[in-house]
């Protein structure tokens, strides 16, 4: 197995637009075969790396490089042969709401493979199974509940065995048992298959317990990255703030104002 | 939904809306007597063609045979030059002539074809030898308001 | 203010619908390249073609029938002072064959199966349907928006000639068995003054015509709209309007071009 790291992201710079620069200059690394948390405060740019990766928009300046080989958004044949080979499991889940949980999970192997009814049959509910909804096959979209629903998409995801698999905010808005199950998922299934897990996060707890590696993005920078512990151990301020959830620290609480006094119109 | 079931449906939608054409264009529209027969050209003219059109029937004995192809205007003696497109079952003596009628009293108006009795048939090409212009109703009109005018003079004793 | 500032908004509105229009464009010219696979696999556009299509037979037959009624009335009672009625049928059958049929059936389709498109791709765009579609390596214009353009185009026509059809029934029905007009003249002078090509053809170009631009317009704002529910919202009116505009001024000019010169 190689050591090359299997995703890259060198010096990408990128900005919806001119006047706001989400990702100032950012470089990271995936090895492979490790999970990988990238967390930050919200709007720090870390679902934008996910969509940079997946060739869904384009950086201004910088490369992505996945597999050695660095992705060209406007060669759509090479991003589409790329994206085979990646899953990326969106937040709410982006299930297809006119189909069932059993035709969701099948849609790339139909779309992709020529697999007689029977064999697709038995994949989608291995990989159902191996999320622990089997029995949900079935049921319509509408009928499952938001956790569910995250765990189809994460069957859907993975139904093609892909080398990367990103993961958006796997965590938010999880009850506690449902967090346990997910971090659990996310860690045997990057063991059993090999691949490549990347976690966006801001959940500093659930990402440390089992994550290898992790990135720390402020404003748009890469501000430190390492194991867990290094993190954990870091005397750097920001950093610490954010490990801590600490209200004010260099992410200032007040939104900028003149003194409250003056406001109110009371004497210093 | 089954996916025979749609497949069944949208076959029954796509039936419906091809039988509705169908209908439309037999039923509705002259699809039915739209003879695929080929036409042989017969010309006629004119002095006055009133309000015929182009595509209006030619009809004989009541029946329609062709239709009028093109309508032109003669500069050399100043009369107009009517082309019909004839049924090739049908061949006219030589001696046939031409009438502009009018269907109704108000309708459209359209050739009407009279047999004659020669022997030799028209052929394609040729130019029907009688011919009788429309009746135009400000003629007509024009006619009457004179005989009306004529008319006192020519009985003078009656009151 | 500066007098220069409604000039310079002119100007920029100007530009504004000018991109609007050329993005507009390279969406209609990608739906017609990816049409491909809307042929290749049926099996999606008969899924299309039975929501678009069957779920409006139902409005459809009911507008053709009660406008062909009112037709059928109405045409009596300005035939019948000239001694006319036997033309009922004629009136009835041109009317709707050249111009009722195809515009309402337009009208009445972005209505109906216009706006319930853009909310399905407004709501699939907002739900982030089709960027995981992308992600997939599964081209969302391909199989999400082609077939629904196949679907609307073949589907227009058809609905338009059930329209027409159950009108001139309609008509028989009022004229013939309630009125008591001659039914053989009611017929035959229809089949007389109706021409396959000029009429009925003209008929049918024109719903083609007025399906491939409804269609397109309500998968395109639904596929700009804002991926949000007062988004979709907004969309769905937009497709309203804009569709039935559009067909309006293209039954103008399709009717000037077909039907003046005699």
């Amino acid at each position: 197995m190689s050591t090359e790291p299997l995703v890259r992201i060198r010096n990408v710079t990128f900005g919806y637009d001119a006047s706001r620069v989400i990702l100032n200059d950012v470089s990271l690394e995936f090895p492979r075969g490790k999970v990988i948390a990238i967390m930050g405060s919200s709007g720090s740019g870390k679902t934008t790396l996910l969509r940079l990766i997946g060739g869904l928009v384009r950086a201004q300046s910088g490369q992505i490089e996945f597999a050695g080989e660095t992705l060209d958004t406007t060669d759509s044949e090479q991003v589409y042969a790329m994206r085979r080979r990646m899953g990326l499991l969106f937040q709410f889940g982006a299930l297809f709401t006119d189909l069932t949980v059993f035709d969701n999970v099948a849609f790339p192997l139909r779309e992709h493979t020529r697999l007689p009814k029977g064999m697709v049959r038995d994949i989608v509910l291995m990989k159902l199974n191996a999320v622990g909804l089997r029995g949900a096959a079935p049921l319509r979209i509408s009928a499952i509940s938001g956790g569910m629903a995250r765990r189809v998409a994460l069957a859907r995801t993975i139904a093609l065995d892909p080398e990367v698999i990103m993961y958006d905010e796997p965590f938010a808005g999880l009850d506690p048992i449902s967090l346990g199950v997910t971090a659990n998922l996310i860690r045997r299934l990057n063991d059993a298959t090999g691949a490549t897990s990347i976690i966006v996060s801001h959940d500093v707890e659930e990402c440390f317990a089992f994550c290898d590696y992790a990135y720390l993005l402020v404003n748009g920078r890469v501000v430190t990255h390492g194991p867990p512990e290094e993190l954990r151990a870091s005397e750097d301020p920001e950093v610490r703030q954010f490990i801590r959830g600490e209200a004010d620290g260099p992410v200032r609480f007040h939104y900028p104002a003149p003194p409250i006094g003056e406001q109110l119109g009371v004497g210093a | 939904m089954g996916r025979r079931q749609t497949e069944t449906l949208v076959g029954t939608f796509v039936l419906l809306g091809m039988l509705a054409i169908l209908f439309l264009a037999l039923k509705a529209a002259n699809l039915a007597s739209f003879s695929f027969e080929s036409h042989y050209p017969l010309l006629a003219r004119f002095d006055n063609v009133g309000g015929l059109k182009v595509h209006a029937p030619v009809k004989s004995a009541g029946v329609t045979v062709g239709k009028v192809s093109s309508i032109a205007f003669d500069g050399s003696d100043y009369r107009a030059v009517v082309t019909m497109q004839i049924d090739d079952r049908f061949r006219f003596p030589a001696d046939s002539d031409a009438k502009i009628l009018t269907a109704g009293l108000l309708g459209d108006q359209y050739i009407g074809l009279d047999a004659g009795s020669d022997d030799r048939k028209l052929n394609a090409g040729e130019t029907i030898a009688m011919a009788q212009s429309a009746i135009v109703l400000e003629n007509l009109i024009g006619a009457l308001v004179n005989s009306k005018a004529a008319e006192p003079a020519a009985r003078p004793g009656a009151k | 203010m500066n007098p220069l500032v409604p000039v310079q908004r002119l100007g920029t509105s100007t530009l504004d619908i000018l991109q609007e229009l050329g993005h507009a464009s390279r969406f209609f010219a990608d739906l017609i390249a990816h049409s491909g696979t809307a042929f290749r696999r049926f099996g999606l556009t008969v899924v299309q073609l039975h929501a678009i299509g069957n779920r409006s037979i139902l409005i459809i037959a009911a507008s053709g029938a009660t406008v062909g009624l009112v037709l059928a009335l109405q045409g009596y009672i300005t035939l019948s002072p000239y001694g006319q009625a036997d033309s009922l049928g004629v009136l009835v059958a041109l009317a709707l064959v050249r111009e009722l049929g195809p515009v309402l059936t337009a009208l009445l389709y972005a209505g109906r199966a216009g706006t319930s498109l853009t909310a399905e791709i407004g709501l699939m765009k907002a739900g982030e349907q089709l960027s995981a579609m992308e992600m997939m390596a599964v081209d969302p214009r391909s199989r999400v928006l082609a077939p629904r353009f196949l679907a609307g185009v073949i589907s227009v026509p058809l609905l338009g000639a059930i329209f027409s059809a159950v009108g001139i029934l309609a008509a028989y029905v009022v004229g013939v068995l309630m009125i008591g007009l001659d039914p053989g003249q009611f017929w035959s002078q229809m089949e007389a003054r109706v021409d396959v090509l000029r009429d009925v053809g003209n008929g049918i170009v024109k719903t083609f015509a007025f399906g491939i631009a409804s269609t397109f317009i309500a998968l395109y704002i639904g596929y700009e709209s804002e991926a949000t529910p007062e988004g979709v919202a907004r969309a769905t009116t937009k497709t309203v309007v804009v569709s039935s505009l559009v067909v309006l001024v293209l039954d103008f000019i399709l009717t000037a071009l077909m039907f003046s010169a005699p």
